[in-house]
């Protein structure tokens, strides 16, 4: 390794960043891959590969990925929750394709709109 | 590259010894065969603090709270979690008077109630890599120095933001600074004493196994504003993953020349070397510390001269504890007043006039959640038991907690709303110390503790000056007496005595303090003592030569039916009888182990 500036002290933070970002649990947007048996079953496992595919290649570091188990409507499975730290509520999207997943994660995620042809609904349910 | 989930293995020593590791490589494998290691990865970190409940892993972005593992638990755990996002509900924590488990580390009252600064990067990075703490935000306090500000306004800073010696003296840091750098003489030299000799007591080694660099920055920061360009960490050779991941630390930062010649092109040249020592609990004492590096006996001096004006090799010299280095960055970066709103008094006219920032303690003895905690100055002694600490074990009452190591006095319940500050501990009897808090519950006999405590004193009071060297030895005899029954009322007087010539008369702080525990105790149990002189008697039953265990003999008839059970385990051959029948102690036989009681379900047997 060489001898660092000061100006190399910022780039190695910026390039490092993500990565204590993400162990604090503290990113912009949060995507939830639902991995219960239904969701496996439905292919989800190619969700996940292609979301991680996504946010890397799009170099989007202060994305997180998580998977949880199943959200209850396992006909409409694959599904991905996508939620955003600056709007009110999470986004569900069901019957994800690879394909399908790049066009919410660049609508969505990158561009702020929500990608309606592929969403089920605004909001989680009410929890008590 | 990327990973979607961290899985931040603890890997400090308390972790390492309940077999982290074993659970690191077992993750690893088992990621491996599930396919996961492009989107999972396994991290090890410094200490959690939450010893207690090691091995420890923490599942990020998630937050999740894994405690007690083992490697058995793995493959299960990696296909519930991480495959079909489940956590697992049985390797959670569960807080003592709770039934259901808290998966989030934010939720667990340990972690909720601490305030961390020092500690900022545990858990969070891997220790051994210098580009995570970078990303951290380690060594921009160091540019900021280097670059926009002069000595002495680096000195200045350190003196308004109220810090002072973690160590345990609680010496205004700035003012140690500003001395240092106007004493005459050259090279000055900076030493990081690491030497923690406390037993139960573990601060400085956690702070450099979780993050090295913020004592390197922080030595780097104080040698600028001193003017010295030769540091030394005096750090004891029982530390061996500490002085492992100093090493890695000290070599990544050179290779980055973070230390070296003309750093980040400013024109500043800084090392430091590591000196190892040999486990002598007086050479934590500064001048001792240095005589040691010189390569002489650890031996304390008087301080006519200070070490600031003349120390190493007779050169000015400034000495400041692991955990005060590690606090200077954080300083620098966000300012004097960002550290000053924290704790108590006020510091803005007198440096002494207040406790600033946080402190680290080791919470260990008799509490729930025994681990390493930073707490802000100011707090209750009864919040740092009762809510960080989760109360005491098994549902016994609180005697009382000793704080500042084995030199530091005991602290009653009526005194449990006290702040943690210099001066107030200091009022009460005992000092802040280094960091050490002993809690003991009603089971603790307060003469035996004292005595317990003083043996450690005595055993490595240095033999250089005759009234900690004689006077801790008459002592300790005073205590075996009492406690084996044959002190008289006399003997208190006499402790007391003592004690006081010692404090007053010793050259260093180890005899200035060592009767502490004693002096306490006299003062707040002294019902305890009394009943050891007058009765023969030890209320809290701890002493083995003033109890004798009985059977109670309709218990052990009618419930057990005369088991036999404690017949067959007695080391002494001193319990007589035979199923179905009665059982009996012979007093003079009896060992007082405890074996018997311990070991009979139906508690026949009792202590008088």
């Amino acid at each position: 390794m060489p001898k660092i500036t000061i100006e190399d002290l910022a780039r190695i933070r910026e390039q490092t960043r993500h990565l204590t970002t993400l162990r604090q649990g503290a990113g912009r947007v949060k995507i939830t891959v639902h991995m219960g048996t239904c969701g496996i079953a439905a292919g989800a496992r190619d969700i996940m590969s292609a979301v991680m595919k996504e946010v890397e290649q799009r170099a989007l570091h202060d994305v997180i990925v998580t998977n949880s188990g199943c959200a209850g409507l396992c006909s409409q499975e694959p599904m991905i929750t996508v939620e955003v730290a600056s709007e009110p509520a999470p986004v569900k999207y069901v019957r994800m394709t690879p394909q399908k997943v790049r066009t919410v994660i660049e609508s969505h995620v990158v561009n702020g709109r929500v990608a309606t042809e592929h969403a089920l609904a605004v909001g989680s349910e009410k929890t008590r | 590259m990327a990973y979607r989930t961290y899985l931040m293995v603890c890997a400090g020593t308390g972790c390492v010894a309940n077999q982290s590791m074993k659970i690191k490589d077992r993750l690893e494998a088992e990621i491996q065969k599930r396919g996961l290691e492009k989107e999972v990865a396994v991290v090890t970190t410094g200490c959690n603090g939450f010893c207690a409940v090691g091995p420890i892993m923490v599942v990020q972005p998630d937050g999740i709270f894994y405690q007690l593992l083992k490697d058995t638990d793995i493959p299960y755990l990696v296909e519930e979690h991480l495959l079909k996002g489940r956590p697992v509900k049985e390797l959670l924590y569960t807080p003592p008077a709770e039934k259901s488990p808290v998966p989030r580390m934010s939720d667990i009252p340990f972690f909720a109630d601490q305030t961390l600064i020092v500690l900022r990067n545990r858990g969070l990075i891997d220790p051994e890599k210098i580009d995570e703490a970078i990303a951290r935000g380690a060594y921009q306090a160091l540019a900021k120095v280097l670059t926009t500000m002069k000595p002495e306004d680096v000195i200045r800073e350190i003196k308004a933001s109220g810090l002072r010696g973690r160590g345990g003296g609680g010496f205004p840091t700035g003012i140690k600074w500003e001395t240092c750098r106007h004493a005459p003489g050259e090279p000055k030299y900076l030493i990081c004493n690491a030497d923690e000799g406390d037993p139960g007591a573990f601060m400085d080694r956690s702070t450099i196994e979780s993050d090295p660099h913020a004592v390197i920055e922080g030595m780097c920061i104080g040698a600028y504003a001193i003017g010295s360009s030769e540091g030394y960490i005096y750090i004891r050779n029982e530390y061996p993953i500490a002085l492992e991941r100093l090493a890695v630390a000290l070599k990544q930062a050179r290779e980055y020349n973070l230390l070296g010649k003309n750093i980040f092109d400013q024109g500043f040249d800084f090392d430091i070397k590591v000196v190892r020592g040999a486990g002598a609990f007086v050479c934590g004492e500064s001048t001792a510390l240095m005589a040691s590096i010189e390569g002489r006996t650890g031996e304390p001096r008087a301080k006519y001269v200070h070490t600031v004006e003349r120390g190493l090799h007779d050169k000015p010299s400034c000495l400041n504890n692991v955990e005060t280095w590690a606090n200077v960055p954080q300083i620098i970066l966000n300012g004097a007043g960002w550290f000053a709103a924290i704790g108590t008094g006020d510091v803005s006219s007198d440096p002494w006039g207040g406790s600033k920032g946080t402190k680290v303690f080791s919470l260990c003895g008799k509490v729930n959640n025994t681990g390493l905690i930073e707490v802000p100055m100011g707090i209750t002694l009864r919040k740092i038991i009762f809510d960080i600490g989760g109360g005491i074990r098994d549902g016994k009452k609180f005697k009382a907690v000793q704080t500042g190591g084995p030199s530091g006095g005991f602290i009653p319940e009526s005194l449990l709303d006290l702040p943690v500050d210099y001066e107030e501990l200091t009022k009460v009897g005992s000092m802040m110390g280094s960091g050490g808090m002993v809690v003991t519950d009603e089971n603790n006999c307060m003469v035996d503790m004292a005595k317990y405590f003083l043996a450690f004193t005595q055993a490595e009071s240095c033999g250089k000056c005759v009234p900690c060297r004689e006077g801790t030895k008459r002592m300790l005899d005073i205590l075996e007496k009492i406690t084996n029954g044959e002190g008289t009322e006399e003997d208190l007087f006499l402790l007391e005595d003592i004690s006081n010539m010692v404090v007053e008369s010793s050259l260093c702080a180890l005899g200035g303090s060592a009767p502490n525990p004693v002096l306490t105790t006299l003062k707040y149990f002294r019902e305890e003592y009394e009943a050891h002189v007058k009765e023969k008697k030890c209320p809290a039953h701890a002493c083995k030569k003033l109890i004798t265990y009985f059977i109670n003999p309709e218990i052990c008839l009618e419930k057990g039916h005369g088991c036999d059970v404690c017949r067959k385990n007695c080391p002494d051959g001193a319990i007589t009888g035979q199923t179905k029948q009665v059982h009996a102690i012979d007093v003079m036989k009896c060992g007082r182990c405890g074996i018997c009681q311990d070991i009979c379900k139906f508690d026949a047997i009792y202590i008088e």
